[in-house]
């Protein structure tokens, strides 16, 4: 009984994943600027691959293994937003320009104080 | 349908679906149109592949598949690192050159 329960959820957890990493490529494809697109890679790619490891965790029943993927998606949590702020970081600096949508850009007044950075 | 019929249809789905988002991410490498969207698409590629590993480690019942997919997440942290100080680097040469 709990070992099908843990193997549906497995299940629907593997699929969501699956989903929100094709909506991340999607969105990495069509959204208009780089600074948009970060939101689609870096949020929906790390809770797409974080739900299919926790699907890996639920459906080994092993305790080593479950542990393994657990340490493995909460790697990945602490990267990813670090990988996506370093990338914004350096192409804001290298002067590249948000989309014509993007109408607040904090940064902006920092890098005309030094307009060689 | 038992819970063991389904994980093989689950997997393959996942997999059909993950495999057209590896081949969407590889369209926004390709078309750039700068370094840092390559960066990010190849970042993004790197946490589809991992993934990927994971639905086969669930599909083959081999659970040594996993190490593999913890490697790929550091190999793509790491390379985003080691692009963004390239990128950093060229930057401040320009600067020098100025």
């Amino acid at each position: 009984m709990i070992v099908d329960l843990a193997i549906y959820l497995g299940c629907a957890f593997l699929l969501a994943g699956a989903a929100f990493s094709l909506l991340a490529a999607i969105g990495v494809l069509r959204l208009p600027d780089l600074y948009t697109r970060m939101h689609a890679a870096s949020k929906a790619g790390a809770v797409g691959g974080g739900l299919i490891l926790l699907a890996v965790a639920l459906v080994s029943f092993d305790g080593t293994v479950a542990l393994r993927a657990i340490i493995a998606v909460a790697f990945l949590l602490l990267t990813t937003p670090v990988s996506a702020h370093l990338l914004a970081r350096a192409s804001h600096r290298g002067g590249y320009q948000p989309g014509v949508k993007t109408e607040i850009d904090d940064l902006k007044s920092k890098s005309e104080q030094t307009p060689s950075a | 349908m038992t819970a063991a019929e389904l994980l093989p249809i689950a997997t393959m789905i996942a997999l059909v679906l993950l495999g057209l988002a590896l081949l969407i991410g590889t369209m926004r490498v390709i078309i750039g149109p700068t370094l840092a969207d390559r960066v990010l698409a190849l970042d993004l590629l790197t946490v589809i592949a991992m993934g990927f590993v994971g639905a086969i480690a669930i599909r083959t019942g081999l659970t040594l598949y996993l190490d593999i997919a913890i490697a790929l997440a550091l190999l793509g942290f790491l390379a985003t690192l080691a692009f963004v100080r390239y990128m950093l680097s060229r930057q401040s040469k320009e600067e020098e050159r100025r």
